[in-house]
């Protein structure tokens, strides 16, 4: 999940209004943005899917610092194509976002004030070539299973852009999974690379779905609007129901040992992530908060000159276009 | 030198140009001024690696000794690439990056348009596809050098820098020599110096509406196409390409 701790706002709508619009909701109707809807839907969802949006553009930077490095002439093109694959997400969910009435230039100036949050994941570091693989293979992967229920969230432009998003990131993690195995198959000193990666990556991703449900505050009323589908720990546990077969399979270790088959439950057991880590890297102490930020600030502020040349130069061109007419 | 060893140089050529500039144009990855920008020029790195897999796969056919593309982008020196200079210079800010792309892609378009008509039918095959690619990169760095050129004061004056640095680069590309002369021979390439008048008039078109002025200097760095003398930068950019392939040798990726 690329969105954690999203506030649901609360709404002081007409009840009758509010009822209505639940109704629609409970029937399984899209609501379009031109239909009436609680100003808190509105605002929760503003916030969900920016923060949401920039996490695919920030999740650029951990990637892209190994594409100038990636070993082989294919594995730079996989490279290439994924990140360019975030970027383009990164523009559909913006778009989705604008129809609510804010634009893609607001969100970004929120992101590089520190006012809007990015997922925690990509304030870890990628360290070593395995980590490609581990972030396509389990930091894709943990995404995708908030991602795939959100293909039916209640918001129309949401739940389409979901739907295209999820076909790529499927790709994603599969090829994650791919490079990966190329490790855990490989040379010694690449199966050392597969395990660092596994293990470092292992309870950040367990952190994406977000924190415990127990101590997840706005997770009702969300719910009830269909912007989230499952809860924290429910995608979790299928997270790792699904991950731990597959570490199984590559032949690494367990990052967890805790990790066991609960028979009875029908699930496997394992350890929570330090949530006081978690709580730390989202108040901004991760270990690369300050650095991406500033590498998105930096971006923003060189290239301000272009955007300014360009929209200059249109307005030009249009209106060279308009005297001549 | 025999036609194969001038086939091979040939080869390398095209395909260190590809690769070296992609590698520098997948530098701007999550840095762009613009998210489309930064779209578009990991779409540009893209083809042009794609291009680099074509070209020297080919190359490594060629020599005949089994080296594969990978082997030939990761295992050779400095001294051993055969890029035009214009490809390895730094980035330097947007304009100037979209620049160089744009004085390359021009010349890389007319290039291509002559390759299809090769009498290498491999050749001919490569730069086929490739041509489709390249017209759209051209597409794209006219219209933001354009752009930027005939923008605001500032964006005028960066662009008119980008071109004052880079222009002493661009004679290069049309520099002939023995292994030009052999593969015109064979009919499998033409002369680069042939192609600069249609170069010349394609970027004084473009350059003019973006109200840049040409440099009033035929001056041309030269030693890349024949390895004799790279910028200190390749060096650099080999170090990182390189290191993984460099301190793991042997490992499958």
């Amino acid at each position: 999940m690329y969105a954690q701790m999203v506030q649901s706002e609360a709404t002081q709508d007409d009840p009758e209004k509010l009822a209505a619009f639940q109704a629609r909701i409970d029937a399984g109707e899209k609501i379009e943005p031109k239909d009436w809807m609680p100003e808190g839907y509105r605002k929760t969802l503003i916030r969900q899917i920016g923060q949401h949006a920039h996490s695919e553009i920030v999740g650029q930077l951990p990637e892209g610092n190994w594409i100038t490095r990636a070993p082989t002439l294919e594995r730079k093109a996989i490279l290439l194509a994924k990140v360019q694959d975030e970027a383009g997400h990164g523009l559909y969910l913006y778009c989705a976002a604008e129809t609510m009435g804010v634009s893609r230039d607001e969100l970004t100036e929120m992101l590089l004030d520190g006012r809007m949050k990015y997922s925690s994941i990509f304030n870890y570091p990628t360290l070593n070539w395995a980590d490609i693989g581990a972030v396509g293979w389990l930091v894709d992967g943990a995404a995708i299973m908030n991602q795939v229920p959100l293909q039916r969230t209640s918001f129309g432009p949401y739940s389409r852009a979901m739907i295209r998003i999820c076909k790529e990131e499927s790709f994603h993690a599969r090829q994650g999974f791919d490079a990966i195995r190329k490790m855990a198959e490989g040379t010694s000193a690449q199966k050392k690379m597969a395990q660092d990666a596994v293990n470092r990556l292992w309870f950040p991703a367990l952190m994406m779905f977000g924190p415990s449900d127990k101590d997840s505050v706005h997770s009702a009323q969300s719910m009830a609007w269909k912007i989230k589908i499952n809860t924290n720990d429910e995608l979790r546990q299928k997270f790792v129901d699904q991950t731990v077969p597959q570490i199984e399979f590559l032949g690494l270790d367990l990052p967890d040992p805790t990790i066991k088959w609960n028979e009875e439950r029908g699930h496997y057991d394992y350890s929570d992530p330090d949530w006081s880590e978690f709580f730390e890297v989202i108040k901004g102490n991760g270990p690369c908060n300050v650095d991406r930020l500033a590498a998105r600030n930096k971006a923003w502020d060189d290239g301000a000159w272009v955007r300014d040349g360009l929209l200059a130069h249109s307005r030009k061109k249009a209106a060279r276009q308009h005297a001549a007419e | 030198m025999t036609r194969e060893d001038a086939f091979f140089q040939f080869l390398l050529r095209m395909g260190d140009n590809t690769l070296i500039l992609g590698h520098r144009v997948s530098e701007w990855c999550g840095h762009a001024p613009v998210l489309e920008e930064d779209i578009a020029l990991a779409n540009t790195a893209l083809d042009l690696i794609g291009q680099t897999q074509m070209w020297l796969g080919l190359a490594g056919e060629v020599q005949g000794e089994g080296r594969t593309a990978d082997d030939l982008a990761f295992l050779r020196d400095a001294w051993d690439f055969r890029n035009v200079l214009l490809c390895e210079v730094p980035n330097g800010d947007f304009g100037r990056t979209l620049m160089r792309q744009f004085l390359f892609d021009a010349w890389h378009s007319i290039q291509l348009g002559r390759l299809m008509k090769s009498s290498d039918e491999r050749v001919a095959a490569i730069a086929e596809k490739a041509s489709k690619e390249v017209a759209y990169h051209l597409e794209r760095s006219a219209d933001t050098v354009v752009g930027l050129g005939d923008g605001t004061e500032e964006s005028h004056r960066r662009m008119q820098e980008a071109l004052d640095y880079l222009w002493p680069y661009v004679g290069e590309m049309f520099q002939s020599d023995d292994v030009d002369a052999e593969m015109v021979k064979a009919g499998i390439a033409p002369d680069p110096a042939s192609l600069r008048e249609e170069y010349d008039v394609l970027v004084s078109r473009i350059l003019g509406d973006a109200t840049l002025i040409i440099p009033d200097s035929s001056f041309a760095h030269k030693g890349g196409r024949t390895g004799a003398m790279h910028t200190e930068h390749l060096g650099h950019l080999l170090t990182q390409m390189q290191w993984l392939q460099r301190v793991y040798p042997g490992a499958k990726w």
